[in-house]
Formats: structure tokens, C-alpha cells, sequence
């Protein structure tokens, strides 16, 4: 039953919750007229307290699209919270106003605090550096439509490892599938967190290796979820300018992979895949977009309980 | 060779990790208690080479959840008529609130007031805690 409940993280559903969510994204996917008034009277709250538009126009959209209407902030600056409101008040207030809020904040595990406060269903839309679960979800329908399956998979991610939010979410939900191996490509200074190591991947004697050249693994990988270094997740610009350029992925190390890899990235990218890699088949990322956009109108129409 | 009386009513803290004894007399506030109470500090023992131990002469409440958290180690007696009447032997809590803080700068802990900060067992063996709000990780045996 997922009516009433909160995502904060990818691991918060269960393997047969997910996949009521992906199964009504299908639904919608094959009939979105039947869906255009499902949330009719139904409010969504959109927390931003930092700048997003492709996850708040997704949820702004999934909302109208399902017949129902949308309040919130953009940016924290232009909300209460430049008062200095806390934000178990904020989503007290603004639970008393929304039937589901989508919160968005610089800090890590503010969405789990909101979570603890608020009277209606929260929905993680990204917390800092540390989980994505919207995003996660987006990833996993992207993969269901185009390999079919979540087992038996070597999913390499690559880039800024250790603060790509998204990254998290995917391992923690993938780590959940049968005979998944993981590839791990970064420099030294973007390495996955240790946590995620000793919590999730280790604890569930989950195989994946830690490597710094993406060419070295290409022919190895099933999925490539590339990354974009993030300016401003570095408190120091000059580390920034160091690695923003460490990997970028073109039709020569396209080359080397298989012919059924699916290269995955959560946008927006800035120079890690080449425009050329845009129109090779195998380059799934904007079709991801469209399927964030089904699988977040499926996920409020199951916490809503509307279906 | 120093002596100090058994108690005849009272609880006896044994088996406390050594410098460990100093932390648990501050934590329970013993300086501030009106009966006798000794706190043997480097004391031989069978079972760790040394250890810090204390004797309280009175039955109190003690909150076992965070002496646990000081040191798992920890065996408490509870002592009636010169005898030991219970044993109780501590572990890691599950979860604890209030006690440490998170020490990620990025965690929302950082910077919304009035927070409880909690911590989660993730593993017990390597005494690894995990904050609820981040899953940033507290080594209690290095710290």
C-alpha cells in the first residue's frame, strides 16, 4: 500500500511496490487521456529551496497532465524561509495547503526531516549530494522499457561518483535485483562514499570494481550512467576546474561498447557526452526525461491513492 | 595495595574500558550524588588486562541505552545484601538521539535549529552508526 506514505530514499519501496508504480507508468504511457482528470481538486507543493527545472517542470507537468494544480517556490529566496522559517513550520504550513509536496533542498536528509513533520505525502526531488529517488525511478522505467529486465546487469557509472546524488539512489535500488555488477569510474577525488561501499554494495556481497578510465571498460558494460561533475556541490572552485573535464564520453569510446548498451545520463550534462553521441541508438537520456515525467505522475497517483 | 570496601546495597560498574571510567562518572553525575561512590581507575582484571570499574552504595536508575553507547563492554551489577542480585551486560543500542552530533557540513543538522540528531546501528560488530538524516557515518571505536 503506498497511499500516505513518504520517498525520501530509493531503498523506501519495495521491490513489488516499484513495480506497481513502473506497471501504472505503463498504464499511462499507453492511455494518458484516460488519466487527464485522475487528480481533479488535487494540490502539488513544490518545495525548491535550490534552483531545478527539468525535476520541478517534470513534477509541475505530471500534476497538470493528471488534472490537478500546482503551489510552491522556486528558489528559497522568494519563500518564507529567507525569514528564517524552519522547515518542519514550512511544511507544516504548506502540508495545509497541498494533498503531496515535492521538496528540493541544498541539504542533506532535509526531505527525512520534512518527512517526520508534515501532515501529507513528501517526495524527495533531490537533498545536496545525497539521494535522487525521483530521479532513481526515472532511471529504473528507463531501463525496464529498454533492456527488460533489472537482474543480471553490469551497470557502469561514471564521473562524479561521490557527490552525484543519483548515482546513490541507482546503486541502493539496483542493489536490490539478482546477479548486478557495478562498474565504478571516477578519479580519485569523486570516488563513490564509503558508506555506500560498506552499507550497500559490501553488506549484500554485491561484485563491482573501482576504475579511472572509462575506455579500459566500455566492451564490460550492459548500461553506462554517465554524470556531470557539479560546480556547485565544490566548496573550492579550483577542484572544480581540475575534474569538471575528466570524462567525456564520444563515438570513439562508443566504438569499443556493445551493441545493446544504453547510455543513461540525469541531465543536464555540459560536456561529458558529446553531441555526436546524440543520435547513436544507444543513447537512451532523452527518452529518460520523458519517462521521469510518466513515472512521477504514477508515483503521486499511487501516494495520493487516487489509483 | 589499595583497598576499598565492598558495598552491602548499591550497583558496581565493571569491566569499563580504561580512561572510559572518568567519561561514565561525569555522564551519570556522580560528583553531585550525597552517598558513597568510588571510582577505581587502571584496576587489574582477568578479562582485559586493566580496566576502570565503579561503585555506587545506592540502587539508581541508569539509562543502560547510552552507557552502552559509551562502552558496550560494560558489565552492571546490581549488588543486594553484599550479593550480586542481577547482571546485565550492554550492547550498542539500536538508535540514539540526542547523544553526538553529525559532522557532515552538508547535513541539514548543520543548520535547522532545534533538531534531535539521530544515529542508527548499521553495524554492530564495527560499532558503526549511521545518521538518520544523511547516512553519514560514526565510528564509535574511533572516536
Amino acid at each position: 500500500m503506498l497511499k500516505g506514505r513518504h520517498l525520501i530514499g530509493s531503498e523506501d519501496f519495495t521491490i513489488r511496490e516499484l513495480e506497481e508504480i513502473f506497471k501504472l507508468a505503463d498504464e499511462i504511457i499507453e492511455d494518458q487521456d484516460s488519466f487527464l482528470d485522475s487528480c481533479h481538486g488535487k494540490i502539488l507543493g513544490t518545495l525548491f529551496y535550490e534552483p531545478s527545472t527539468r525535476t520541478r517542470l517534470s513534477f509541475e507537468s505530471a500534476m497538470l497532465r493528471l488534472g490537478g494544480n500546482v503551489i510552491g517556490f522556486s528558489e528559497a529566496a522568494s519563500s518564507s524561509v529567507k525569514k528564517g522559517e524552519s522547515i518542519p513550520d514550512t511544511v507544516r504550513t504548506v502540508g495545509s495547503y497541498a494533498d503531496i509536496i515535492a521538496m528540493r533542498h541544498p541539504k542533506e536528509g532535509a526531505p527525512r526531516l520534512a518527512s517526520f513533520y508534515s501532515p501529507v505525502p513528501i517526495i524527495n526531488a533531490g537533498d545536496g549530494g545525497h539521494q535522487h529517488p525521483t530521479q532513481t525511478l526515472t532511471d529504473l522505467l528507463t531501463i525496464r522499457n529498454t533492456k527488460g529486465q533489472f537482474s543480471n546487469l553490469t551497470i557502469g557509472l561514471c564521473g562524479d561518483l561521490k557527490f552525484g546524488r543519483t548515482v546513490h539512489s541507482l546503486i541502493k535500488a539496483l542493489s536490490k535485483y539478482e546477479n548486478n555488477s557495478f562498474v565504478l569510474i571516477s578519479p580519485q577525488e569523486l570516488k563513490i562514499p564509503d558508506y555506500i561501499k560498506s552499507d550497500v554494495l559490501d553488506k549484500n556481497n554485491i561484485k563491482y570494481i573501482e576504475v579511472e578510465r572509462l575506455e579500459d571498460v566500455m566492451s564490460s558494460l550492459d548500461i553506462l550512467y554517465m554524470t556531470r561533475v557539479q560546480k556547485e556541490r565544490f566548496f573550492n572552485e579550483a577542484d572544480y576546474i581540475r575534474l569538471k573535464d575528466s570524462y567525456i564520453l564520444d563515438s570513439k569510446k562508443m566504438d569499443l561498447a556493445r551493441k545493446d548498451l544504453i547510455v543513461l545520463h540525469p541531465l543536464p550534462r555540459v560536456n561529458e557526452i558529446s553531441y555526436e553521441v546524440d543520435t547513436d541508438p544507444r543513447a537512451c537520456y532523452f527518452q529518460q526525461v520523458n519517462f521521469g515525467m510518466y513515472v512521477r505522475m504514477a508515483l503521486m497517483l499511487k501516494l495520493l491513492g487516487v489509483r | 595495595m589499595l583497598y576499598i570496601d565492598s558495598i552491602v546495597n548499591g550497583i558496581v560498574i565493571d569491566h569499563i574500558k580504561v580512561g572510559y571510567g572518568f567519561k561514565i562518572f561525569n555522564y551519570l553525575g556522580l560528583n553531585n550524588v550525597d552517598c558513597r561512590v568510588a571510582l577505581i581507575m587502571n584496576s587489574p582484571s582477568k578479562k582485559c588486562g586493566k580496566k576502570d570499574m565503579i561503585k555506587i552504595e545506592n540502587v539508581m536508575d541508569l539509562d543502560l541505552t547510552m552507557l552502552g553507547f559509551i562502552d558496550p563492554n560494560i558489565t552492571v551489577n546490581i549488588i543486594e545484601n553484599e550479593k550480586i542480585k542481577e547482571k546485565i551486560s550492554l550492547s550498542l543500542p539500536e538508535k540514539i538521539e540526542g547523544v553526538i552530533k553529525c559532522k557532515n557540513p552538508r547535513c541539514v543538522t548543520s543548520t535547522e535549529r532545534n533538531i534531535k540528531h539521530i544515529f542508527v546501528l548499521t553495524d554492530e560488530e564495527k560499532g558503526i552508526y549511521r545518521c538518520q538524516y544523511c547516512d553519514h557515518i560514526y565510528d564509535t571505536w574511533e572516536e
